[in-house]
């Protein structure tokens, strides 16, 4: 009795778990079909030009995602460029350096910042970032705006909101989710590895930029487009921040836009259907560059991974 | 404009945004009753219709439960029949509401105006008019001391700063009163840009809601940006003063919002389309607006007439209340035009 129940029970088990594992998958292809189905009628009216056009001009039913897709992208790598070094640092500190006593309070602190809500965020970044940013921002175009080649980023007018706020908003955002991984992959380096470096002369520095960095490369780089992936679709805090002005500039102190932020703005108030559509068929463009952005970040692990091999 | 799209893709896509909406509902109405009102729409009269619900609510048990998701959003519910009454700053014509079968009543009055962020500027010093507000906004006048802005200020020192030009970014009535009182006091802006809830602004600053707006002018050392009357009363915000049509110089104000609202006649406007900015009169306040319930005349009687008689009971008794939160009372004859209005079209 009890065998045949087992036998029963076994494959119903694995039925149901395959039928939750594919219900996500399920979800995933309606979503993005239903996106897609919604926005036809953006790409229908304005063709491939949608992605490279500066229009959007509600009133004149004239839309165009280049401004949006410019603005999520910028000022999600300006948060990954600012966030990286950071965490690392963070990551490092914690897991080589800190005295032991150290070590749990301040990764606790990290994983605290983590659960505050990105409106929080926003909030903070206007009422009090932005306006104490706006101090240093002359200062900003003194010094920074006058390097040849990169001078054009750093100069602009001081409104303390605009692309780099959303861009440091973000990397404060996205540090704790970084450095989170990280410290994790770098207390599994096995312990024999850097004794052994210890063992020979090597100073904290040589161990882990030779022992600890290549042997968690692959997860650290995970941990990083993990991050980047969740700048890319942050709403709230960056609608607060970056100026929402549908302008691109070649200023990181301007005002700008991002899809997500375009969506929080402009979704209640759509009134024509080609507003409303141009607007999902943004949504569906965040979801094709942050598909991308994962499939990159797979395709990047593959390599290390097969690279790793060879050389050990 | 709908010609260029296929029809499917508008209902659908209407749908979503009303799936959406109804979600946010949803909240609300999980303890629905029958002694409730459900309504939805325009941020503007949001604080209006919740000051006359609670003294509603007190005097004949009647509930309103009001949502503020914005025009746009208040006018999707209430094509969707999925609320009893929807609210738009915006009028919508009369062509529009015969085809979705909807009627519209104005509810109140009220205005906007200008507030900047000058240093040695006090409220009221600064003095605008029309045609530079259309150049400050089109980013043809940037700097505080343009020979434009002293020439209406002649005694004032204005400062060489930047102008940092701030707008709504979400779609909002506010800029709709705005940009179509640009229009019609400046032909190239009425040419480049128009009046809608969102336009494509040519410059300047992004905020979410009246208070984004008040928080980056605030903020921002040479800003100037649009809010409602109430929003400048209650965080005492630098305002500017305006030339109006009749080239007289007014303050925002009550009296002068109501003095728009004069030089118009509602009783004989179709479906009271009517909008109030830059009317003439010698008190008249150029920036002043208006908002609108919208309903289905195919709803179920006792639905509509719940509606209508909460609205009843705002005009007849509300009015004082309406003022202390700087909402304009309409006159005695459109109220009665309105409820002639209610009489005609749905027998209530």
């Amino acid at each position: 009795m009890s065998s045949r129940l087992t036998r029963l029970w076994d494959p119903l088990f694995k039925g149901t778990t395959a039928v939750l594992a594919y219900l996500v998958l399920t979800l995933l292809v309606a979503i993005c079909l239903a996106l897609l189905h919604e926005g036809w009628a953006a790409f229908k009216t304005f063709g491939w030009h949608f992605l490279i056009s500066k229009a959007w001009d509600p009133a004149n039913n004239k839309f165009g995602a280049l401004i949006p897709i410019y603005g999520t992208l910028v000022s999600s790598l300006i948060a990954v460029v600012i966030a990286v070094p950071v965490s690392l640092g963070i990551a490092l500190f914690i897991t080589e350096l800190a005295p032991r006593w150290l070590r749990q309070p301040v990764a606790a602190a990290i994983e605290l910042l983590a659960a505050i809500p990105s409106i929080i965020f926003g909030m903070w970044g206007l009422f009090a970032f932005a306006p104490w940013f706006s101090n240093y921002e002359p200062w900003i175009n003194d010094h920074l705006g006058s390097i040849p080649g990169i001078g054009a980023l750093f100069r602009g007018p001081p409104f303390g909101i605009g692309m780099l706020t959303a861009g440091i908003i973000l990397a404060i955002m996205i540090i704790p989710f970084i450095a989170a991984i990280m410290r994790e992959v770098f207390l599994l380096t096995p312990p024999l590895l850097k004794e052994s470096a210890y063992g020979v002369g090597a100073t904290t520095w040589e161990v882990v930029r030779n022992v600890v960095l290549p042997y968690t490369r692959t997860a650290v780089s995970g941990g990083i487009f993990l991050g980047l992936g969740r700048a890319l679709g942050e709403t709230m805090a960056v609608t607060f921040v970056i100026g929402n002005a549908h302008s691109v500039s070649a200023s990181l102190l301007n005002p700008g836009y991002s899809i997500a932020a375009a969506l929080a703005n402009e979704f209640t108030e759509a009134f024509s259907p080609l507003y409303k559509s141009s607007l999902i068929a943004l949504g569906f463009i965040l979801f094709v560059i942050t598909f991308i952005i994962l499939v990159l970040a797979k395709l990047l692990l593959m390599r290390l991974e097969r690279a790793q091999g060879e050389t050990t | 404009m709908s010609n260029t799209v296929p029809l499917k893709g508008h209902l659908s896509a209407g749908r979503l945004a009303v799936a959406a909406g109804t979600l946010a509902l949803a909240l609300g109405l999980a303890t629905a009753r029958a002694d409730e009102i459900t309504g939805a729409g325009s941020t503007w009269v949001y604080p209006l219709v919740v000051k006359w619900a609670a003294a509603y609510q007190q005097k004949t048990g009647t509930r309103v439960n009001y949502q503020g998701i914005g025009s746009g959003g208040g006018i999707a519910q209430i094509e969707a029949g999925t609320v009893a009454f929807g609210a738009s700053d915006m009028p919508l014509t009369p062509e529009f509401l015969r085809k979705h079968h909807l009627i519209q009543f104005p509810t109140a009055i009220a205005g906007e105006d200008l507030v900047m962020n000058v240093p040695g500027i006090k409220p009221g010093a600064l003095v605008l008019d029309g045609p530079v507000v259309a150049k400050i906004y089109l980013h043809e006048i940037t700097k505080w001391n343009d020979p434009q802005i002293q020439a209406l200020n002649p005694g004032l020192k204005l400062p060489d700063l930047d102008i940092a030009v701030v707008h709504r970014s979400d779609g909002s009535g506010t800029t709709f009163t705005f940009t179509n009182y640009l229009s019609k006091v400046s032909p190239e802006w009425k040419n480049r840009i128009g009046a809608n809830t969102v336009v494509a602004w040519p410059t300047g600053l992004g905020g979410k809601g009246n208070q984004g707006v008040a928080a980056y002018v605030q903020r921002i050392r040479g800003a100037i940006g649009y809010v409602e009357y109430a929003y400048i009363l209650e965080n005492h915000m630098t305002y500017a003063r305006m030339y109006n049509r009749a080239h007289r110089l007014v303050s925002p104000s009550l009296a002068g919002f109501q003095a728009a609202a004069s030089h118009v006649d509602f009783t004989k406007a179709h479906d009271f389309y009517v909008i109030l900015t830059d009317q003439p009169g010698p008190t008249t306040w150029p920036i002043s607006g208006c908002t609108w319930q919208i309903l289905r005349t195919d709803a179920p009687k006792s639905s509509n007439e719940k509606v209508v008689k909460f609205f009843r009971w705002g005009f007849e008794h509300g009015q004082s209340m309406a003022r202390s939160i700087a909402f304009g009372p309409l006159p005695p004859p459109t109220i009665n035009a309105i409820k002639a209005y209610w009489k005609k079209n749905l027998g209530i």
